[in-house]
């Protein structure tokens, strides 16, 4: 595991809303082909920490470091960066206004200037993948929210990014949908995906993650393999975070 | 009874002179409104750009827009325009209408787009896509399907506004009516007739905005 190329690092990172600090001193690495699992109640600030890692948060303090670069607003390009770290978000975000495939094909199509023949080609092969391959041709609004969260995972691969970031998506699912979901995101970390998930689905944590994170009040308080984390975690704050939700 | 005959004989034997009037008040509007889209959106962005000075430049344009009556814009806009520029009048015309107009659109617009989930500025971004790409490809799409019912509303309200050009001396609908009306000293039956041709106009284009409406209904 150690032998792994490092693709996030994240150092003395601090952010704060205001007068609410809700990032404090954090620091976690993230190796190629991890799937590192954050977890904490609500406000935790597990969501902010990932969408700092794509920049839709600017951080105030510390650094980020992503394939060895450590990224600045000012020197560098985010949208570049954003490029290479796909994100899937808890409502979807699908545009609406787009069939699937639309969907799909739209920012390597705008952003990469891929062939349009070419990117629907290689759009329907992860449609196929997600097992949507048959609603190509149809608006979000006729997919089911599982159906649409596939969609938007396939969305987000077709720029092939290097670490795909989840943010709670399964949580605004009804239970009966959120499997379909979970399996896409298990077969894709079986690829070798790298990821970095936020999830309140602790079967999954425990199943895929190889490094589960707890967070509370803006700090991570312990970090480990799934089976310490579940099985004996050190901290008291963890043992009643995971005794109240498992 | 004698009173509607008349009113018809009038609407008949005038349609001609209407016509030539019909045309001045369509492309008038549809000159105008042209404009009006592109200042209304324009101004639109510079009031959710984040930069102050932008903010306010649109701010004092509504300002001035909302806080003046459109017959003082158009005569302000005509004398002060023919004068220094010697821009023909349906130009002047063209010109108020759409400096009037462009502000009311340009609110539609900012409303528009604000209402968009920010999500899907979200989702642009996240995918590599730069703020003007989202905003082109992804956020300005769906504001303008949602915009359509009140752009609709505003269109109607600008071709009804396009009478007021007649006091510049322009013969649209509303410049023939007056003349043919105060050439005959008959004003009653030429009045009517002209309200019959803005009804008409207004219901053709109550019937473009929904047959619009519908067929961007296929995506919801």
């Amino acid at each position: 595991m150690s032998e792994e190329q490092e693709m996030i690092r994240v150092e003395h990172l601090n952010k704060s809303f205001g007068e609410l600090h809700v990032l404090k001193d954090i620091d976690l690495t993230v190796k190629e082909s991890d799937v590192v699992v954050l977890i904490g109640a609500s406000g935790s600030g597990k969501s902010t920490l990932l969408r700092c890692l794509n920049f839709l948060e600017m951080k105030n303090s510390g650094s980020i470091i992503i394939g060895g670069e450590q990224i600045e607003k000012k020197s560098h390009d985010l949208n570049k960066i954003r490029q290479k770290v796909g994100m899937v978000f808890q409502h979807f975000n699908l545009f609406p206004h787009k069939t699937v495939i639309e969907n799909v094909i739209e920012a390597p199509t705008q952003v990469k200037g891929v062939k349009k023949s070419e990117a629907i080609k290689e759009g329907k092969a992860l449609l196929d993948k997600v097992g949507l391959g048959d609603k190509y041709d149809v608006y979000p609004s006729k997919l089911s929210g599982g159906q649409k969260q596939r969609v938007a995972i396939a969305r987000a691969l077709a720029m092939k990014p290097d670490v795909m970031l989840f943010d709670e998506p399964t949580s605004a699912l009804d239970p009966e949908l959120v499997n379909e979901v979970l399996t896409t995101m298990k077969e894709l970390a079986e690829e070798g995906m790298t990821m970095v998930v936020v999830t309140h689905e602790m079967g999954f944590a425990r199943e895929v993650a190889d490094w589960v994170v707890y967070m509370h009040e803006g700090r991570i308080v312990e970090y480990g393999h799934p089976d310490e984390i579940f099985n004996e975690p050190k901290e008291q704050r963890t043992k009643d975070f995971l005794s109240s939700v498992l | 009874m004698e009173d509607i005959l008349h009113f018809f004989d009038v609407f008949i034997s005038s349609y001609h002179v209407f016509l030539d009037g019909l045309w001045i008040t369509l492309k008038l509007s549809v000159v105008s409104l042209l404009i009006a889209i592109v200042i209304g959106l324009f101004v639109a962005l510079l009031k959710i750009s984040n930069i102050k000075i932008l903010e306010w430049i649109a701010d004092a344009y509504i300002w001035i827009v909302r806080g003046t009556p459109l017959i003082v814009q158009i005569f302000i806009l005509y004398y002060g325009l023919t004068d220094i520029l010697l821009i023909p009048m349906f130009w002047a015309g063209a010109a108020g209408l759409a400096f009037h107009s462009g502000a009311y659109i340009a609110e539609i617009i900012r409303g528009a787009i604000q209402s968009i989930d920010k999500g899907q500025r979200e989702a642009g971004l996240s995918l590599g896509m730069n703020k003007g790409l989202t905003m082109k490809r992804i956020i300005l799409p769906q504001a303008f399907r949602r915009a359509v019912p009140s752009l609709g509303n505003q269109f109607i309200i600008g071709i009804k506004d396009s009478s007021l050009v007649s006091f510049i001396g322009m013969q649209d609908l509303f410049g023939v009516a007056s003349t043919m009306g105060s050439n005959s000293f008959d004003y009653l039956p030429y009045y009517v007739t002209v309200a019959v041709y803005y009804l008409l106009i207004v219901l053709l284009l109550t019937f473009i905005v929904n047959k619009i409406e519908k067929r961007l209904a296929v995506s919801d």
